[in-house]
């Protein structure tokens, strides 16, 4: 397990490089100022993104599925809300951590054992950017349901303002 | 395709957007982020111009065809009558302490939305056609020529603003953002480009009173239904009073409150407090079906609207030979009354100035408005004695506080809520001290963006407020987050069910209600909202 061995040794540069190309979806004032302020009430984006770390040791581990959601619901919670970042933008910063690692170790990678640790590890990659999938999408459902629920409950008084809902009992209308 | 390099495949995929400067970077009108266009009948009410069907998704606005014409002479106007506006214009150095203040920046991660740009959109236009230096230099002077896609851009972009004024506090030259982006919605509706979640309440409000469009007769209906409720909860019967002439004072309240959850548990709340200090100290206290809306979306459209809707108050206090106003918990109302209405539709000198005849205390600060503010008069009474609280009863919350944007940083008030919200139940957390107080972060829904269409607008723009909850949540098990604004009553439910799902939302005089020792009660063992009440849940079975 070579290759594990050199991701835990350069971990933090290598989260710190994934952090930046996350953060560099956004346009270059936004990124800039997300990357630079650092209370957490005053750039909440911007904190959410401590949990890569947390992530990135998930992809070394055994990669818990419920762990994993919780380290990615606040990061895509905020993302599933943002028009200004495409879908794919979204949770495209998963797959950056392949650009990131492969531009890291070009070196190592010629070793073709290594680079077949490469090809085990970006499976997990794969398979987390999957997950992420899942957390976009229940996020987005979410945004919907609320969507709808106000629609609904607004339509649903409207009737009832207007006395046009009767109340029937448990059992049904009596008729 | 099939001789390319998993590298050279990596490398094809674009991570950043292009970072050309806000100018040159075109915008794209996004779903999700902008309100559905006035409807032609609203338009029309008020005997506004333009009234058409337009979708702003769509290439032609079906604007008239001298619309620049209309946009620049509408921006002169007001630039030889609003002296504020013209130095709004003039003074801005670009700082930037005002960038990253704003909840919709933040939120939306849009650079657009930091007030200094969103000032600059409008701001270039006015170098370009206003200003020596922007005819002679151009764009190197930050000027720029009036073209349909910067009116859409501005449309997109003032139309991401609530007015807040947060962006204001930072700014060292006071530079009010918030008035720009008035000006701008005045000029939309030179054109007809008012958005439906303005025009259509403003329109029900010129016609029946009241932003729901709600007739008397319907929100009568609804003030019984509420005595119902009250009875079967407290086992005492209250008897509100309608347009009760020579009453002692005029209750004005966003009509939301009437018809919308969670609102309607603060509705119940007044009534029972009026019930309560009828009984125990004479004091008359009158709704009114005509004046039957605190809030003023007139307000988010001009200052020629916001006049007319906010008339009604004055008319009503005078018909109905009241001493002065009291309202009720609103945000934006707030604004208007605290800060327009006395030179707007005043003086009010029929009315006296507000004095709480109960304890006696003048409210010096409505001296000339003559309106108090519920939150105000409640503390008074509080701190006087004069209101038998049990705090107990609401011992299953654990509170903190959204100061509303317009009761803080429009009117100074910080320190009432809280007394209030101190003094009815035990346990209050602050959020942390720059989300809070003059620095408190918006809603993210105010000023008339609380559709449903916008719903990525408002659920990134209250990001920031969402987040300062979910850490008070976290940190001391906040369940209740506590506001005095009926919008807020409408928008944080949503809001939190998005980001912190655990914390519920209430308005303060709900939980004074639920804290009040009413003469002749029954037994109590629910709330307001038919919850168990804690401690009290075998109460019934005595």
């Amino acid at each position: 397990m070579r290759l594990d061995n050199l991701l835990k040794r350069n971990k933090d540069a290598i989260v710190k490089k994934w952090l930046s190309l996350a953060i560099d979806a956004y346009p270059a004032d936004t990124s800039k100022f997300i990357k630079s302020q650092k209370d957490p009430f005053a750039n909440p984006v911007g904190n959410t993104f401590s949990n890569l770390g947390p992530l990135f040791d998930e992809l070394l581990n055994e990669m818990d599925y419920k762990s994993i959601t919780s380290y990615l619901y606040p990061i895509i919670r905020v993302r599933a809300v943002q028009p200004i970042l495409s879908s794919s933008q979204s949770i495209g910063f998963i797959l950056s951590l392949k650009k990131v690692i492969r531009e890291s170790f070009k070196k190592e990678f010629s070793d073709n054992d290594i680079l077949k640790e490469l090809l085990v590890f970006e499976l997990k990659i794969d398979e987390l950017a999957l997950i992420a999938f899942d957390v976009y999408m229940k996020c987005r459902e979410q945004v919907y349901e609320i969507k709808a629920n106000e629609e609904r409950n607004r339509t649903f008084r409207a009737f009832e303002r207007a006395g046009l809902l009767a109340e029937t009992s448990a059992d049904g209308p009596s008729l | 395709m099939a001789n390319l390099k998993p590298d050279e495949l990596i490398a094809r995929i674009d991570y950043t957007p292009p970072s050309t400067g806000w100018m040159d970077t075109p915008t794209v009108i996004r779903a999700g982020m902008f309100c559905y266009a006035a409807k032609p009948p609203s338009v029309e009410t008020l005997g506004l111009p333009y009234a058409r069907e337009w979708n702003p998704l769509d290439d032609d606005w079906k604007l008239p065809a001298n619309w620049k014409e209309i946009v620049l002479e509408g921006l002169r106007d007001r630039l030889e009558r609003f002296r504020s506006f013209k130095v709004f214009m003039d003074i801005c150095v670009r700082c930037g302490a005002c960038a990253d203040k704003c909840h919709f920046f933040i939120g939306t991660g849009d650079p657009k939305n930091m007030p200094v740009v969103r000032a600059e959109l409008l701001r270039s236009v006015y170098r370009n056609d206003f200003t020596k230096a922007g005819k002679i230099l151009g764009k190197l002077a930050g000027a720029r020529e009036l073209t349909l896609d910067v009116l859409k851009e501005w449309w997109y972009y003032f139309f991401q603003c609530t007015e807040c004024r947060r962006c204001s506090v930072f700014c060292p030259y006071g530079i009010d953002t918030a008035e720009i982006t008035m000006m701008a919605r005045e000029i939309f509706n030179l054109l007809g480009l008012n958005i439906d979640w303005i025009a259509t309440p403003v329109s029900n409000c010129y016609k029946t009173g009241n932003h729901m469009g709600i007739q008397p007769h319907a929100f009568k209906d609804m003030m019984d239904f509420f005595v119902d409720e009250i009875e079967e909860v407290t086992g005492v019967r209250v008897e509100p009073q309608f347009n009760k002439k020579g009453a002692d004072i005029l209750f004005i309240t966003p009509s939301g409150d009437v018809f919308g959850d969670p609102g309607t548990f603060t509705a119940m709340g007044y009534m029972i407090l009026h019930h309560y200090l009828k009984v125990n100290y004479g004091l008359s206290i009158t709704w009114s079906t005509y004046a039957s809306e605190g809030g003023n979306f007139g307000f988010f459209t001009s200052n020629e609207v916001m006049k007319r809707l906010n008339a009604k108050m004055y008319a009503e206090a005078k018909r109905l030979g009241v001493k002065w106003i009291l309202g009720g918990e609103c945000g934006h109302m707030w604004r208007v009354i605290n800060q327009y209405m006395a030179t707007m539709n005043g003086p009010a000198d029929f009315l006296e100035e507000p004095v709480n005849p109960i304890t006696g205390t003048k409210f010096e600060n409505a001296k000339v408005t003559k309106m108090v503010h519920i939150a105000e008069f409640t503390a008074d009474l509080i701190k006087h004695g004069k209101l038998n609280l049990d705090p107990k009863r609401n011992d299953h919350l654990k509170v903190t506080f959204h100061d509303s944007c317009n009761t803080s940083r429009g009117m100074g008030m910080f320190d009432e809520p809280r007394y209030v919200i101190k003094n009815v139940c035990n346990n209050f957390y602050d959020m942390p001290i720059n989300c809070i107080r003059e620095q408190t972060f918006c809603c993210g829904s105010g000023s008339g963006l609380n559709a449903s269409e916008d719903m990525e607008l408002r659920l990134s723009g209250g990001l920031p407020r969402a987040n300062a909850v979910k850490y008070v949540h976290e940190k001391h098990g906040v369940n209740m987050l506590a506001c005095v604004c009926a919008i807020d009553r409408a928008v944080l439910p949503p809001l939190m069910q998005y980001w912190v799902p655990e914390v519920d939302v209430t308005g303060l005089h709900e939980m004074v209600a639920n804290a009040l020792i009413i003469p002749g009660e029954k037994k109590k063992t629910v709330n307001l909202r038919g919850e168990d009440l804690p401690g009290m849940e075998d109460e019934a079975d005595e």
